[in-house]
Parts: C-alpha cells; sequence; structure tokens
C-alpha cells in the first residue's frame, strides 16, 4: 500500500468517523445537560430573544473594544472566510466532497483557490504571530499551538501539492489527505470544536445577561 | 562462424541513412539525459555494436506490448534496431515452437551466459499451474533465464509490477519479475503498453553505455518516467482556468478541457505519454479525449478507480459515518446522564449535609 492509498484510504476514512463520532459526543454530551432552575424573575421579558440575538451581534466587538482587538478580529475573519472558501470551492474538495455525499456545485478557478490558501496562511501567520508577541493577552497553553500547527499543515501541503512543490506530486497530495485527517481527528477534542460552540456559548452568554437585565 | 553484421551495416542495408541515424542518436541522447556530445559518440557505438542476444519471455500477458513495439508505425530506427537484436527466443514472433523452441532458449542462455538480455512481459504466477509454456512454471523458466543473464528488462506494468493480473482478487497470486529476481540488474519499462521509444531507448543506451541508464525509486528509466504528464499535458491551462469537462460528450469535453472530473490520472502518473505521444507522435490517450489511467504507476488497476480523480476518497456509501454519528450520539447522551446523575446526587448529599 502506497502512502497515498492509506491516506486516501484508511487514514481518511477513520479521521472522519473520529470526528463525527467524538463531535457528536461532545455536542449531545454538553447539550443535553440541564441547566440549574431559575428561581428568580427575568429583568427582561424579552430576555431570550435578545439573548440570542448576541450571536449575530456579538460577531463584531463591542465598541468599547473594536480599537484594542480590531486587528485579531479582522485577521480572524480574513482566515475564516479564505478558508471555508478554499475548503468548499475549489475543485479537489469538491470531488472529495462529492465523494461522501453525492452533492456538488461549481468550483472556482484554481488561481483564485491557490490565491485564497495564501491569504489563509498569510492570516494565520499574523495571529500566531499577535500570540506571541502579547502572551499576557493569550495565556497561550501548548494545545493552543499545536492547533494552529495542525492548521497550518493543510493549507500549507495544500499549497505545495498544487504548486508541485518539494515533493513529487502524490507524496504531497498524501501529506495533504494526511494532515487534512489529522485535522479531522483532533477537532472534537481541541478548541476547534468553537466552529459549533461559538453559537451555542454566545447564545448562553446573552440569555444570561439579558436575564440580569445587562442591555444587549 | 559466419562474421555477424554490425547495427551500422544492418541499418546502411535497410536504407537508413547515415543523417538519420545521427539524428536518432542526438534525439535518443538528449531524451536521455546523456552528456553533451553523447549523440556522436552513441552513433560511433551503435553503428559498430554486435548484435546481444535477448531472450523474451512472455508470461501472464496479453501481447499487447510485443504489439506496441512491433506495430506501432511504419518501421523506424527504433523499429529496426529493435530488429537487430539477436531474439533468440520469443512466442510471438519466433518461428520455430515446441522443443526447437525451448532449445533455442537453453542454446542462447548457454552461448551467451553472462551476456545476454532477458526482456520479460507479464506477472507470474506464485500458483505455477496456472501458467506453463513446455510444461515449466513461468517461475522455473523466469530462474533459469535470468540465472546467467547480464540484466533484466521488464516490458510493462505486469512484469514490472504485476499489472492487471495482479489486480483484486488475483486469482493466480501473481508477481512481478523484481519479487522473484532479486540479485540481478531490473530495468522496469511500464505501462500499458509502454512506450515503444523507452524500450529501444533502453537497449540502445545499454548497448551504447555497457550499463542501464539511471533509475527513479520504482526501477523506471528517469529519461522517459521522470515527468508527471499533468505537468506535461496540453489541457493543463485549462485544469488551472477551472474549466473541465463532466461527462465525456458535454460541451467541455468537445471543446477539449481537462479530464480531471472524469477520473484521469495525469497528476498522479510519470510516463512521457504526453511529450512523445503514441504512433509516431500523433496523439495520446489523454488527446484523444479519454483520461490518463496511470498504467505506468504500480497497482494502478486497483489503487484509483478508473473514473474517479484522484481526489475522491474510497468510502464507499456514507453508511460508516452514520453508524458513527448515531455511536456519537448514544455515548454523548450517556455521558450526559451520568453527569446528571452525578450533579443529583451531589445536590442531594449537599442537602442532607446542611
Amino acid at each position: 500500500m502506497t502512502l497515498l492509498e492509506f491516506a486516501r484510504g484508511p487514514a481518511i476514512h477513520a479521521s472522519l468517523i473520529i470526528l463525527v463520532a467524538g463531535s457528536m459526543i461532545r455536542l449531545v454530551g454538553v447539550l443535553a445537560l440541564t441547566r440549574g432552575a431559575d428561581l428568580s424573575r427575568p429583568r427582561d421579558v424579552f430576555g431570550n430573544f435578545k439573548g440570542y440575538r448576541t450571536v449575530f451581534s456579538r460577531a463584531w466587538p463591542s465598541d468599547e473594544f473594536t480599537i484594542v482587538t480590531r486587528y485579531q478580529t479582522a485577521m480572524a475573519y480574513v482566515f475564516h472566510i479564505a478558508t471555508l472558501l478554499v475548503v468548499v470551492a475549489i475543485v479537489p474538495h469538491i470531488e472529495f466532497i462529492t465523494s461522501l455525499t453525492g452533492l456538488s456545485w461549481p468550483g472556482l478557478p484554481n488561481w483564485i483557490g491557490v490565491a485564497l490558501g495564501t491569504i489563509a496562511l498569510v492570516s494565520l501567520i499574523a495571529l500566531i504571530m499577535r500570540r506571541l508577541s502579547k502572551p499576557e493577552v493569550y495565556n497561550s497553553t501548548v494545545g493552543d499551538y499545536v492547533t494552529w500547527i495542525i492548521v497550518a499543515l493543510p493549507l500549507i501541503t495544500g499549497l505545495m501539492a498544487f504548486a508541485h512543490v518539494g515533493l513529487r506530486y502524490e507524496t504531497m497530495l498524501a501529506l495533504h489527505i494526511l494532515s487534512s485527517a489529522l485535522l479531522f481527528a483532533y477537532f472534537p477534542f481541541s478548541k476547534l470544536m468553537h466552529a459549533f460552540w461559538f453559537l451555542f456559548s454566545r447564545a448562553q452568554s446573552g440569555v444570561a445577561y439579558a436575564h440580569k437585565g445587562v442591555r444587549i | 562462424m559466419a562474421t555477424q553484421p554490425t547495427l551500422g551495416e544492418v541499418l546502411q542495408s535497410q536504407g537508413v541513412s547515415r543523417r538519420a541515424f545521427m539524428k536518432f542518436c542526438s534525439a535518443t541522447a538528449s531524451l536521455m539525459a546523456l552528456p553533451a556530445g553523447m549523440g556522436a559518440a552513441m552513433a560511433e557505438t551503435l553503428a559498430s555494436a554486435k548484435r546481444p542476444s535477448v531472450i523474451w519471455l512472455s508470461f501472464q500477458e496479453c501481447t499487447g506490448c510485443t504489439e506496441a513495439l512491433t506495430r506501432s508505425h511504419a518501421p523506424t530506427i527504433e523499429g529496426l534496431i529493435f530488429d537487430f537484436v539477436s531474439l533468440d527466443y520469443h512466442h510471438t514472433l519466433q518461428a520455430a515452437s515446441g522443443d526447437a523452441a525451448e532449445h533455442a532458449r537453453e542454446q542462447a542462455q548457454h552461448d551467451h551466459a553472462g551476456e545476454y538480455l532477458v526482456l520479460v512481459d507479464g506477472s507470474i504466477p506464485l500458483m505455477e499451474h496456472c501458467s506453463t509454456i513446455a510444461g515449466i512454471s513461468n517461475v522455473q523458466m523466469l530462474k533459469e533465464a535470468c540465472a546467467d543473464a547480464a540484466a533484466v528488462i521488464n516490458i510493462g506494468t505486469c512484469s514490472a509490477y504485476g499489472g492487471l493480473p495482479m489486480a483484486k482478487p488475483n486469482p493466480t497470486n501473481a508477481v512481478a519479475v523484481g519479487d522473484i529476481i532479486t540479485d540481478k540488474p531490473i530495468v522496469n519499462i511500464p505501462g500499458c503498453p509502454p512506450m515503444p521509444l523507452a524500450i529501444t531507448g533502453v537497449i540502445a543506451h545499454y548497448l551504447t553505455m555497457g550499463g542501464m541508464p539511471e533509475l527513479d525509486h520504482l526501477g523506471r528509466p528517469q529519461a522517459f518516467f521522470g515527468e508527471n504528464i499533468h505537468d506535461r499535458c496540453y489541457r493543463r491551462p485549462f485544469y488551472d482556468r477551472g474549466q473541465f469537462a463532466e461527462t465525456f460528450d458535454d460541451e467541455g469535453a468537445r471543446k477539449g478541457w481537462c479530464l480531471y472530473k472524469l477520473g484521469c490520472k495525469a497528476p498522479t502518473t510519470y510516463n512521457a505519454c504526453a511529450h512523445l505521444k503514441w504512433n509516431n507522435g500523433v496523439s495520446f490517450p489523454i488527446q484523444s479525449g479519454h483520461g490518463c489511467l496511470g498504467c505506468s504507476e504500480p497497482n494502478f488497476w486497483d489503487a484509483l478507480a478508473v473514473y474517479d480523480s484522484p481526489a475522491k476518497g474510497q468510502f464507499g456509501d456514507g453508511a460508516k459515518l452514520g453508524a458513527a454519528t448515531v455511536a456519537g450520539a448514544a455515548l454523548g447522551a450517556g455521558a450526559a446522564v451520568l453527569a446528571r446523575r452525578k450533579k443529583t446526587r451531589i445536590a442531594e448529599e449537599e442537602e442532607s449535609a446542611s
């Protein structure tokens, strides 16, 4: 079995199963927990609605924090949007998703894919630079750096595979698939779960604060 | 013993001009990335080369490799060089049959011990009764023929890597030559069939340099298998622009767009098809509208489904993912129930303590 066969076969199989099962364990495991009984009268009768609205209203920091946080907020948006587009809009990825789900849609030209991948990588580097330069703000753990590496690897290997840089194409493609498999398997057990949690945690904070009468 | 003609004399008698021969030598030398000036040296050495004895063994094969070499197009210098070798044994081409044929092989092995070349097409079944020649199993004949050979050249993917006969379920337990012969220099010229110029190029290199050319990690001559077909494909600009044929008869297919989505394996295949082409440079599979099958790569039949692009995972249906989702949800729910019980128990303990 070659490296590419291993990557396309057992490795990606196992990682997707871990991704799906792991995410479900964490999502259901947390969401099925009950909250303590609410013994106080809400200060705001529209508290719940305003709480859920927070999911969107806090998509950008409130005015007080704009100047302090705009660098990482802007960079994070650039990174997330570019990465999302690369994941779902370049033809080889659509082919992979089609093989899994049967769904397909038109892809972007490769040069746009390369540009987006490069933008994603540069913004990811910009974000780690800030994290490294302001340790007192982030209180980083080893897991944060491991996560950064695991997110960066598929981007780097994908760009290298496309550009036919470094090792032979089939080896780079295998490394790209393996690094993606690592990302999938790591995802449910790391901060990458924020892809799901941001909805619930923002809504939970919003509901709790609205209940107390905080202006949302 | 009558004096054997040299290659130069044979070519001259066939009406090949000195100019045409020099042109062939220069082209072959540059193709094989030999140093400048080797063209002339190759011409000189080749012209005075004596006929090398060649034993061609055909095992589990379809004769396509021989067809590719002998019937590719009108006679050329490549064809004539092949004619020049003393083909002492070849099922399809030799006039002799039965004991006389086997005797010719044994005679060649004896008379040219240590000097003859063994060319093999076809894989070798380890279930020996599955393929025999004159009552001799393929494994036995290969071992006998290779015992005193100078080198072995595998013609085609079957002898190089097992090929189609080795594909699942591999009913004959087929293997490649390299799995059996480990003590001789082996050159793999894979392809289904391989490019004729690659075959004669390696023979010309052997006649000129007295050895085999530089090989890649899969035992293939770098000169012919060093480059990726995708990198050399004339349809590559369409790939870069994101213009793909979606079916074999849509507008994209008619316009000659990239065949990646139709399962073309050019990105993972190394061969000279895209620039040397077939039938005297007329065309090659991608130019004819069908994606590359990756036939010069090991295990190509099983490794990559013919009409799936290289990016596709081999997942079958989504049943496993569905099962994983259900199992994950069940485990998560179980964990939540346990956590709730613990919470209730702690609350009760605190209440009773207060």
